[in-house]
């Protein structure tokens, strides 16, 4: 019954999904403080390559290399980031150029692919990869086993994640105040919230989880270094976002949908159905065209639920 | 931070602030500025537009620190890094443009930014606490409601009872009544005199001087970045207000014209239109009315009752749902800015550094820019330069423009200059129908003169002149009848000369009663 083949697809769509998931989440968190950050790809990128050499280098048992990996990492995501939130926050700076120029020089060909060379960490694969689990031993129940319980520990973290973000963001005063931010900084401003501060933290807490998402990538997809190795996935983690309407639930169930699509050119490969494999590799990308088109109209902008000021400098002196 | 023990009230003044100077680039806002407010006292702070009030009331919220100069609160002497310090230190600001975030309900909104231990929001009691804090001073308003669905009014409520709750000793209020009816301004001139009652100080900044007789205990008048002086309300006069405010003695008369209003022979005739806002909700709802030849028409309204929204269908920029216009008998295609230029249409829109003119172009170049495509300023498509030069310099003498040359770009001069260009550019279409929004709002005290004369002089000539505007004196002072919108109706069309105050500030509240002054033939029918 566990091969049945919409078992497998969805069972894959979660292992896809995850990392996607992980960058959604934090671009999530960043654009609910009004910062727009369009280098997600080029941080999942540099946690992707960190994740490997870290794999390679740091000594010790399996799990602890596994967790210093993904620690350091999503650390190099977070500075990552922190660089876009000094240009954007600090300097204000054109968010989407910020953005667009640290993809492009941390991403494909730029930074991730030079420390890949002189790290020379392509030349092996990662030593501890991150593994699949058998949780309590639930792997080979009937059908949920293999999509619930047969998935590695960043998938269970991950959930964990989104309930903590939708507690944070709806139910604490911190995430009241961080919406506020991202809806209106001059209001927070005027209620005494350091705008600056928050907009920082959750820039850097989104290049954490971007970081965390090229990890996987790096050691739980294909444990092993190939340049540009996330394909687009941070994109379609912005996309992602619009497409759940900034909430981390329906975050989640894009995430997975988007995961499905990436996964379905391989499954069906491997179960020798025959349909063109370009097309299929193509899907996630058309819907995130499609999905964006579709919410990037006026009138669904303002009803979705888009912080009001996204991509906007805050600056308090204006005259 | 400061923590000001508000509690030990000796001193007599809540607020002293001694040599204020503030700096811009190239102005000086505020240059020595003097001001005290008393303990449970309403000040007044008048002056007209850049007299430096909001600069100055930006300095006591800690939004701008100052370059010189010191400040007192109950006799402490303090230094307010940001608006966090100013709260802290019993300073609450209810802004002219709210500070409230629309998605959020009434209660997030208070509560924001509160210093509180529970890490989790207990919405009902909240709530609670608001509800409580609301029946106290008579600010009606539910807390549950999201704040993008109140009324103006409401959402100042809102802003008033977040300062409130926060402990405000000293409350700042920046024209608080620019978006009221003069109703709802009197509900709060009592709110503002049970406030001061109560031992708090409320400074009332305002350009009008109506409303600073009929709250104030005392006036401080700014005028240039300068203190002029503080006089006690009870022994002055509104003339003598407006002689410090301006420096130089104002008549407010009603203008003279020396052309005939046609009201018969129509130039511009608007039949049944409704269109949306950008939001996609009904904004102005089977509107129909006619400017005859000459006429002065004015709109009143509460802002965003759908005046803006009818401006732009006139001026082609917004689509209508249903109904159309004509200009002088043609027919004109809603929803297309050309249409509405070659059908004789001057639109001076209420935003006009973004809408009206491109800000960061010349003034030669923003004087064409309704004339580009045709001969002379255009030859095939080439821009003949000195012919755009020539036509600037006849247009800045002849309506008196203060630039240092034309090739200025726009946003360097001031506003009544700004404004000049934009009158300029559209009179020399030589319009059918004139539609001007707030045309001389922020606007000095003499340039509003000068705006005030170009459009009598125009309709003078002939032009049908349609003008909105929330100032009601103005109306009153120029238009020949008044129409009175509420939410996207015109419920009222009165002639000036049977129009009151009090009639038509009844009609801006939407209030359509048999004693308000207007005959129920003055309620418009559409008219086809």
């Amino acid at each position: 019954m566990n091969s049945n083949l919409l078992v497998i697809i969805a069972a894959s769509a979660v292992f896809y999904g995850t990392p996607i998931l992980f960058a959604a989440l934090g671009e999530l968190i960043t654009e609910r403080s009004g910062v727009l950050n369009l280098g997600v790809e080029g941080m999942m990128l540099i946690g992707a390559v960190t994740g490997v050499w870290a794999s390679q280098h740091v000594p010790g048992t399996s799990w602890f290399v596994v967790l210093a990996s993904i620690v350091i990492g999503a650390t190099a995501g977070g500075l990552v980031a922190a660089l876009h939130a000094f240009l954007v926050i600090t300097l204000r700076t054109n968010q989407t150029v910020s953005g667009l120029a640290i993809t492009i020089f941390a991403g494909g060909l730029g930074l991730s692919s030079y420390f890949a060379n002189v790290w020379n960490v392509a030349a092996k694969p990662a030593s501890h990869p991150i593994r699949v689990l058998d949780v309590a031993g639930l792997a080979d129940t009937p059908i949920i086993g293999p999509i619930l319980f047969h998935q590695t520990i960043l998938t269970y973290f991950s959930w964990l994640l989104v309930v903590v973000c939708t507690i944070y963001l709806f139910h604490t005063r911190i995430g009241m105040q961080l919406r506020a931010v991202g809806e209106s900084p001059q209001t927070a401003d005027a209620m005494g919230i350091n705008v600056v501060k928050y907009r920082y933290i959750h820039t850097i807490i989104g290049g954490i989880l971007a970081g965390v998402g090229g990890v996987y990538y790096s050691l739980a997809i294909v444990p092993t270094w190939v340049d540009g190795m996330t394909k687009g996935a941070g994109w379609i983690a912005i996309a992602l976002v619009i497409f759940g309407f900034w909430r981390p639930d329906l975050t989640l169930a894009g995430a997975y949908l988007f995961g499905a699509m990436q996964s379905l050119s391989l499954t069906l490969k491997a179960r020798n159905v025959h349909i063109n494999g370009d097309i299929l590799d193509a899907l996630p990308f058309v819907m995130t065209i499609v999905v964006l088109v579709a919410v990037s109209s006026g009138w669904a902008h303002k009803r979705i639920g888009a912080p009001a000021a996204l991509g906007q400098p805050y600056e308090r002196e204006e005259r | 931070m400061f923590e000001i023990n508000w509690g030990a009230m000796n001193q007599e003044v809540a607020v002293r602030m001694t040599g204020i100077v503030k700096r811009f680039p190239g102005v000086v806002a505020n240059d020595g500025v003097n001001f005290e407010a008393r303990v449970g006292e309403v000040h007044a702070l008048l002056g007209e537009n850049g007299a430096g009030k909001s600069t100055l009331s930006n300095v006591l919220t800690g939004l701008y620190r100052p370059d010189e100069g010191t400040t007192e609160l109950n006799g402490v002497q303090v230094s307010l890094a940001s608006p966090r310090d100013a709260l802290s230190a019993g300073i609450g600001m209810v802004h002219q443009h709210f500070r409230l975030v629309p998605t959020f309900t009434v209660a997030e909104n208070i509560v924001l930014g509160e210093k509180n231990k529970n890490l989790l929001i207990n919405a009902s009691e909240v709530c609670a606490r608001v509800e409580q804090l609301s029946t106290r001073y008579g600010l009606a308003v539910d807390p549950r409601a999201r704040v993008w669905q109140l009324s103006v009014g409401e959402q100042q409520r809102v802003e008033i009872l977040k300062v409130l709750y926060r402990g405000a000793k000293v409350l700042i209020l920046d024209e608080p009544t620019a978006v009221l009816t003069p109703q709802e301004a009197d509900t709060l001139f009592a709110t503002l005199r049970a406030m001061a009652k109560e031992g708090r100080t409320v400074i009332f900044i305002s350009h009008k001087l109506e409303e600073v007789m009929a709250v104030s205990d005392r006036v401080t008048v700014l005028r240039g970045g300068k203190t002029v002086g503080t006089v006690e309300t009870l022994s002055t006069s509104t003339r003598d207000l407006a002689r410090l405010m301006v420096g130089r003695e104002l008549v407010f008369d009603r203008v003279v014209r020396v052309g005939m209003s046609e009201p018969s022979n129509p130039v511009l005739e608007v039949s049944n239109i409704s269109a949306y806002d950008d939001r996609g909700n009904i904004a102005v709802a089977d509107v129909s009315f006619v400017v005859g030849r000459g006429e002065i028409v004015g709109v009143a309204g509460v802002s965003g009752n759908g005046q803006r929204e009818l401006a732009e269908v006139l001026g082609g920029m917004r689509p209508v749902i249903a109904g159309g216009f004509e200009v002088a008998g043609i027919k004109v295609t809603a929803g297309k800015v050309r249409q509405s230029i070659k059908a004789g249409v001057a639109h001076i829109p209420e935003d006009r550094l973004h809408t009206g003119l491109a800000a960061s172009h010349s003034v030669e170049d923003n004087l064409v820019l309704k004339s580009y495509r045709h001969k002379p300023v255009s030859k095939f498509s080439v821009i003949q330069r000195k012919i755009i030069r020539r036509h600037a310099v006849e247009l800045i003498e002849r309506y008196d423009v203060k630039t240092p040359d034309s090739a200025t770009p726009v946003r360097l001069l001031s506003g009544g200059n700004v404004q000049k260009v934009l009158l300029a550019r559209e009179f020399s279409a030589d319009p059918r129908v004139l539609v001007a929004a707030s045309p001389t709002r922020g606007l000095d005290v003499g340039a509003i003169e000068g705006v005030r004369k170009r459009i009598v002089e125009a309709a003078d000539r002939g032009v049908g002149v349609l003008i909105i505007s929330e100032d009601l004196e103005e109306l009153l002072s120029m238009s020949d009848r008044i129409l009175v919108m509420y939410e996207g109706r015109i419920i009222g069309d009165v002639p000036t000369v049977q129009a009151t105050r009090e009639a038509i500030g009844l009609l801006m509240g939407g209030i359509v009663t048999a004693n308000t002054g207007i005959s129920n033939a003055g309620i418009t029918e559409p008219q086809s």
